[in-house]
């Protein structure tokens, strides 16, 4: 990985997904991850991520949102944990309860962010997805 | 040569009124971070993140009245995930004064305490009309900017520094 000031080049091309039901969160996240370089795949609750997955679908990094309707954050991360999936999957959510935080985590997640998510969390996202996937 | 100046004065009134926002406290950074994301295969990006905000919120503020309008009012569970979402999304695009609004808010709810939900919500309805008003007056600036003199998208951003909140 070839750093240029404050750029990062991206030697191998990584997908993510965004597990969302906000449209404005859809909106940024996705812009986010597509300016470094990710291709992106957008849906609106839980039980939509597992379905893709189930379908044979796979993505490096998943960004997952703890509350949404049909399947929250919480479940469709066991979920996808208990078929096997070994993705990245980080948590976003604008809740700062320490409990909130360790049930989510406990669900399963890589790490948990709140929102909004920046340049510096995708960046250091990325990175650790080069050491994941080298 | 008038065209670009009045496109200069046009961008002159822009950050004028972005200084401002962010001196008042109603804008923090992260809408700076939504303008780099702009560029020029995206050129409209911020103003539609802003437009489906405002949607999306007068949505949920509907849905916030309809709750504790009712004397009955008891589920604050479904009131909590009103203002998570409204949270998330209103700190995801700089709206820092309508986040915090959010935070009192979301305090009475955990409190059960219909008096302060219903002092909160007037105070978040008050706010998302101002920020409303003074987005959508930025936006037409930038219109009127564009049309001023072919200036090309985005804003030139190291003409945009807010200055230190106090």
């Amino acid at each position: 990985m070839k750093k240029s000031g404050s750029s990062t080049t991206i030697v191998k091309k990584f997908s993510a997904l965004v597990v969302d039901d906000d449209l404005v969160i859809q909106r940024i996240h996705k812009m986010y991850l597509n300016r470094f370089g990710f291709e992106t795949q957008v849906v609106g609750n839980g039980k939509e991520a597992v379905d893709l997955y189930r379908s044979g679908a796979f993505f490096h990094l998943v960004l997952m949102d703890m509350e949404m309707p049909v399947m929250d954050g919480p479940k469709a991360t066991r979920e996808l944990r208990g078929m096997g999936v070994n993705s990245m999957i980080v948590g976003v959510t604008s809740q700062d309860g320490d409990s909130e935080k360790q049930a989510f985590m406990g669900a399963g997640l890589d790490d948990c962010y709140m929102k909004p998510l920046t340049a510096d969390t995708i960046t250091s996202l990325l990175q650790q997805l080069n050491m994941k996937y080298r | 040569m008038l065209l670009g100046l009045g496109a200069n004065q046009l961008l002159a009134d822009m950050n004028r009124l972005l200084s401002l926002l962010f001196h008042q406290g109603v804008l923090d950074e992260q809408f700076l971070e939504l303008q780099q994301l702009q560029d020029d295969s995206s050129p409209n990006f911020v103003y539609d993140v802003v437009n489906i905000y405002f949607n999306e919120s007068e949505k949920l503020l509907s849905n916030l009245r309809g709750l504790l309008v009712d004397k009955e009012f008891s589920d604050y569970k479904k009131m909590g995930k009103h203002l998570n979402q409204l949270m998330g999304s209103s700190s995801s695009i700089g709206a820092k004064r309508i986040s915090n609004i959010c935070l009192a808010f979301r305090a009475a709810s955990d409190q059960n305490n219909r008096p302060a939900c219903l002092r909160a919500l007037e105070m978040l309805e008050n706010e998302y009309c101002y920020l409303n008003n003074k987005l959508h007056e930025f936006f037409q600036i930038e219109q009127q900017r564009v049309l001023a003199g072919g200036v090309r998208y985005p804003i030139q951003q190291q003409q945009q520094q807010p200055p230190q909140q106090q």
